[in-house]
């Protein structure tokens, strides 16, 4: 199109509305460029410059909030962007989240004297490519943004570069990562054969206007299969999960928690632009295609961590069932999706992906801590009797346990109940039992952790395990709203709501 | 509402004072063992203590609930805090109250390190605010909060302070129990939207609004009881899915099945009355003959097994499932008087089997064996232990005079008026329970002593003041049921009145009525 025009016109660009953006993409320059200019900087400070951007991008998009919720949903940038407070709530979530792991990165990486500016630039790179497919109102933006993500992790789980375990994860999620992002491109590319749009709101026109042909219709439907495929392998739903336990178990903890966390959020995050918003018009055919993918990822995520024996490896599965749970939401999504008035479905994700990106992470952090302790052991037998040596500890991993396996009073109570809930109102009752089974099958999983960390002695010799305060610190703050977002969710449910009035 | 004009949030209290001591309790310093067991005990004492003050205060000419505390929790899912009594949990919650006491008292943990005293108690008080509070809620999502909770601390107390197979035992309870709150959950969930359809008019978890106004289909109404009814059948157990219950109560530490057996199967058969009777009057009584069958199965396979059992604390365990059989049979023979002796025998049973785990405990204490085998002639060494033994023992089997015959009774008589042939083979499990039971004492606590017994020692103050309140409450409801059937009686007819007005059923009339008249008439002479 925009070959065809004489004067091309400039888009108006709305700094303001952009600045959550543009201050992580500030941050990360900051660090590269000022951070390899300048002699080592002093411990710490490379951490809490990521963090303190993290918290300056997460601040600023909670001040847009109320901006969005008075004066309504706009697009950006030329209709490049949605400035809604579904973008916000992804936005809010993934700088929460990058925060907290910027945090816990600060001890793991100094300790291993590996201090430096690259980790946290990636980071918050990552980040900026989370924030962007969580705000994309454009196919094309919203792959950009999922490059610029999938390429900074693909560094990330393979800087570790003495373990030959990090660089195969490394390799492997990069090999098989770019299939999935080619997979997805391709669906872009006959979507927009259908829709002769990459546009989501162009999109939904050319489904409002125009009489589909013969074979139109197949290209649209060819390209959400690969859509589908793509952001499945994202988010890591069965079957297109087979890399996750490698990738989770081999990447350095902190870079788990960060996949497990910012990924998937930003990867539901485009699920729902692509298929909820931008392609309701065939819901009827992708729901389908996202209930077999919900089932499968519950009950094989499930059962498979179930006969784990390490913990890095047992919560990857335990991600692969959560995910499965998130599906559960979309799926009740796509029953109204493009109607007036939306269903509970949209929020219940976006609220479960908050809420379970803070518990991972502060999971992943306990891990990481047990693990620097006996040199990089994440076994079952290495949380033995921590209990004794660390209560604290094991009380706050118990925390994240229990929300992970939806015990009421913690914020994984919350989220669930919200999916189910959203499910139940669609009346797919089927698909809420089976997430509820398969709950509880998970439970088991998170037992067998919490037994080896209560109920059964450690070695004497095992070293007591060192909590550094800025990981302490993010571990009580995940910790803290586990527990307060369990006891008193009013507040997040009712923001959470305002997500169904999307931009497009 | 009587009492809803009291200024104390008495209800609230029941649940927060427990929860505030285990937050002391984590507080304090673990160098400071003595005052945990302070804290804990006050706190439990303080709550038992309102809650028998709560029967004084309880109208018991009132139908409805009594006491009501409503606030709003989570405004957008039409959840609120919303807890009440009535005849019906009236005495659980007394129950409650003062069992907690007396093990948190009574019970010596037997912690190695005094440190683990800390987690120990806190976790206890956590389980009786979990279980006050899932007596008293009057919302669904509050309902499955505490009744999912409390599956936690029983989770620790169990693994952490139970014998050898404790952590598979712990594991097995945690999983059983939450397979079927997978499907409350789900149920209670379409329960609440199907409702805001059907005659509720909005999004609203409340349980005295949804069992007053809103009509189910009978199909959906079925699908929606049988979901929350799984949950309840693990819970109490019912049988076939009463194998959890043998390991849990075999391997908890001695609070923890006098806890689990007293109040916490309870949860069971008290959801059955107030989440299935009164939320789905429709569906229950289409489906009572399954439940009255599974019932009386139950009675019998539980005789049955627990005369087999070599572990004296496994056949306690076993008599269980016997017991609780008989308190869904009058649950589901829905007449006045066997609801009423359901709802009493719930309470008896807490008593009776509460104060056996104590007295095994304490032969475990004294002889680290539970083996009938191993146990031979205690009554020669300690008269006064086997007295008290005997007592319990008579309660649990039924005899009159005693508070297991009151209950029992009334859920036979009542029984036999609708469910007639289910009586008869239920008579039997009366007669089993005392072969198992007499055939146990008579091998424990008859002959001669052999070496290993002679040391037995005798039952001492602490141990008879802890049983003491035991043996009262088996005497003194035993000769004097009144002033517990007459609370108890108005909720029930309450109760049947409601699922009569709902279905159209109408619950045999209770022949006793004539009885009354003719005593009436000769008082009148």
């Amino acid at each position: 199109m925009i070959a065809q025009d004489d004067v091309f016109l400039a888009p108006d660009v709305e700094w303001y509305h952009l600045s959550p953006i543009i201050a992580l993409v500030s941050g990360a320059l900051l660090l590269l460029v000022v951070g390899a200019l300048t002699p080592r900087w002093p411990r710490g400070l490379y951490a809490y410059v990521a963090a303190l951007t993290a918290a300056v991008a997460g601040a600023l998009a909670l001040l847009q909030w109320n901006d969005v919720t008075d004066n309504g949903v706009s697009t950006l940038v030329g209709g490049a962007l949605a400035f809604d407070t579904f973008a916000q709530m992804i936005t809010i979530t993934i700088c929460a989240a990058t925060f907290l792991v910027a945090l816990v990165t600060d001890d793991e990486l100094r300790r291993a004297g590996k201090d430096g500016p690259e980790v946290y630039a990636l980071f918050l790179i990552a980040a900026t490519g989370g924030v962007v497919m969580g705000s994309a109102n454009d196919l094309i933006l919203l792959f950009l943004g999922l490059e610029t993500l999938s390429l900074a992790l693909y560094v990330l789980a393979a800087s570790d570069r003495e373990r030959p375990t990090s660089r195969e994860s490394g390799i492997k999620y990069f090999v098989l990562g770019g299939f999935a992002s080619a997979f997805f491109l391709y669906g872009i590319a006959l979507v927009y054969g259908g829709t002769q749009s990459t546009n989501i709101g162009e999109i939904i026109t050319s489904f409002q206007t125009s009489v589909l042909l013969d074979g139109k219709d197949t290209l649209v439907l060819a390209g959400i299969a690969l859509l589908i495929v793509g952001l499945g392998f994202k988010v890591a739903a069965v079957p297109f999960h087979v890399w996750t336990p490698d990738v989770y178990q081999g990447a350095p903890t902190n870079v788990t928690a960060f996949m497990a966390s910012v990924g998937k959020a930003a990867a539901f995050a485009a699920i729902l632009r692509v298929l909820v918003i931008a392609l309701p018009f065939h819901r009827d055919d992708w729901r389908p295609a996202i209930w077999v993918l919900a089932v499968l990822s519950l009950v094989v995520g499930s059962v498979l961590a179930v006969v784990q024996t390490d913990v890095k490896r047992m919560l990857a599965y335990s991600s692969i069932s959560h995910a499965g749970f998130i599906l559960v939401g979309v799926e009740a999504a796509g029953h109204d999706a493009g109607e007036r008035v939306l269903g509970d479905g949209m929020p219940s994700v976006l609220t479960y992906l908050l809420l379970y990106s803070v518990l991972t992470v502060g999971s992943f952090a306990v891990v990481a801590l047990v693990a620097r302790s006996n040199g990089g052991d994440t076994s079952l037998d290495a949380f033995k009797g921590l209990a004794a040596r660390r209560p604290t500890l094991a009380l706050a991993l118990t925390i994240f346990l229990l929300a992970q396996a939806g015990v009421p009073l913690t914020s994984g109570f919350i989220a669930k109940w919200g999916v189910i809930q959203a499910a139940v109102a669609e009346q797919s009752y089927a698909i809420a039992i089976i997430a509820m089974v398969a709950a509880v099958i998970a439970a088991y999983l998170y037992l067998r952790i919490m037994v080896s960390t209560w109920l059964e002695a450690g070695d004497d010799s095992t070293v007591r395990e060192a909590v550094p305060m800025s990981t302490g610190l993010a571990i009580t703050a995940a910790a803290a709203f586990t527990i307060l977002i369990g006891v008193w969710p009013g507040w997040l449910l009712d923001a959470a709501q305002s997500v169904t009035t999307y931009a497009r | 509402m009587h009492g809803g004009t009291l200024a104390f949030p008495i209800l609230s209290m029941l649940v927060f004072v427990p929860v505030a001591g285990a937050l002391l309790i984590t507080l304090l310093s673990k160098r400071r063992p003595e005052y945990m067991k302070l804290v804990a005990a006050v706190s439990s004492i303080v709550t038992g203590a309102m809650s028998v003050w709560l029967v004084a205060e309880f109208d018991g000419h009132a139908t409805g609930f009594q006491f009501v505390s409503k606030h709003t929790w989570i405004e957008q899912w039409g959840i609120s805090w919303h807890l009440g009594v009535d005849g019906i949990s009236l005495f659980l919650i007394v129950l409650t109250g003062v069992l907690f006491p007396l093990a948190i008292l009574g019970i010596d943990p037997h912690n190695d390190d005094p440190a683990r005293d800390k987690p120990y108690f806190a976790w206890l008080l956590l389980l009786e605010a979990g279980v006050m509070g899932s007596f008293l809620s009057l919302d669904l999502f509050l309902f499955f909060v505490f009744f999912e909770i409390v599956l936690v601390p029983m989770y620790f107390l169990i693994g952490g302070w139970g014998y050898e197979g404790r952590v598979q035992a712990a594991t097995k309870f945690f999983l059983y129990t939450m397979i079927g709150s997978a499907f409350m959950l789900v149920s209670i969930i379409a329960t609440v939207f199907i409702a805001s359809r059907n005659g509720v008019g909005h999004v609203t978890f409340d349980l005295v609004e949804i069992a007053e106004h809103a009509s189910f289909a009978a199909s959906t109404g079925r699908w929606l009881f049988f979901g929350f009814a799984v949950a309840f059948a693990v819970k109490v157990p019912i049988f076939p899915l009463h194998t959890w219950l043998p390991d849990a109560h075999t391997q908890a530490p001695t609070a923890g099945s006098v806890v689990l057996a007293g109040v916490m199967l309870k949860l069971g058969t008290y959801g059955l009355l107030r989440f299935g009777l009164y939320l789905f009057p429709e569906a229950s009584l289409w489906s009572r003959h399954l439940w009255l069958s599974l019932a009386v199965i139950g009675i019998i396979y539980g005789a049955i097994a627990a005369t087999m059992q070599k572990d004296l604390k496994r056949l306690v365990a076993y008599s269980s499932v016997a017991h609780l059989g008989f308190i869904v049979l009058g649950i589901f023979a829905v007449t006045s008087q066997a609801l009423t002796g359901a709802v009493m025998q719930m309470v008896n049973h807490g008593v009776s089997t509460g104060a056996l785990f104590l007295l095994v405990g304490m032969i475990y204490e004294r002889r680290h064996t539970r083996q009938i085998a191993d146990l031979k002639g205690i009554q020669a060494v300690a008269p006064i232990f086997a007295a008290t033994f005997m007592i319990v023992m008579l309660s649990s089997i039924g005899v009159p005079g005693l508070n297991g015959f009151v209950g029992e009774y009334l859920i036979l008589i009542g029984a036999f008026l609708s469910a007639r042939w289910y009586v008869v083979v239920a008579a039997t499990g009366v007669i089993l329970a005392a072969l198992y039971l007499l055939w146990a004492y008579q091998r424990v606590f008859h002959g001669e002593p052999d070496d290993d017994n002679k040391t037995f020692a005798e039952l001492k103050m602490k141990e008879a003041a802890v049983l003491l309140p035991f043996i009262g409450v088996i005497v003194f409801t035993g000769v004097y049921p009144k002033p517990m059937l007459e609370r108890i009686e108005p909720a029930v007819d309450a109760l049947i009145a409601h699922v009569e007005t709902r279905t159209g059923h109408v619950a045999p009339q209770p022949t006793t009525i004539v009885i009354d008249e003719v005593t009436h008439e000769e008082g009148e002479g």
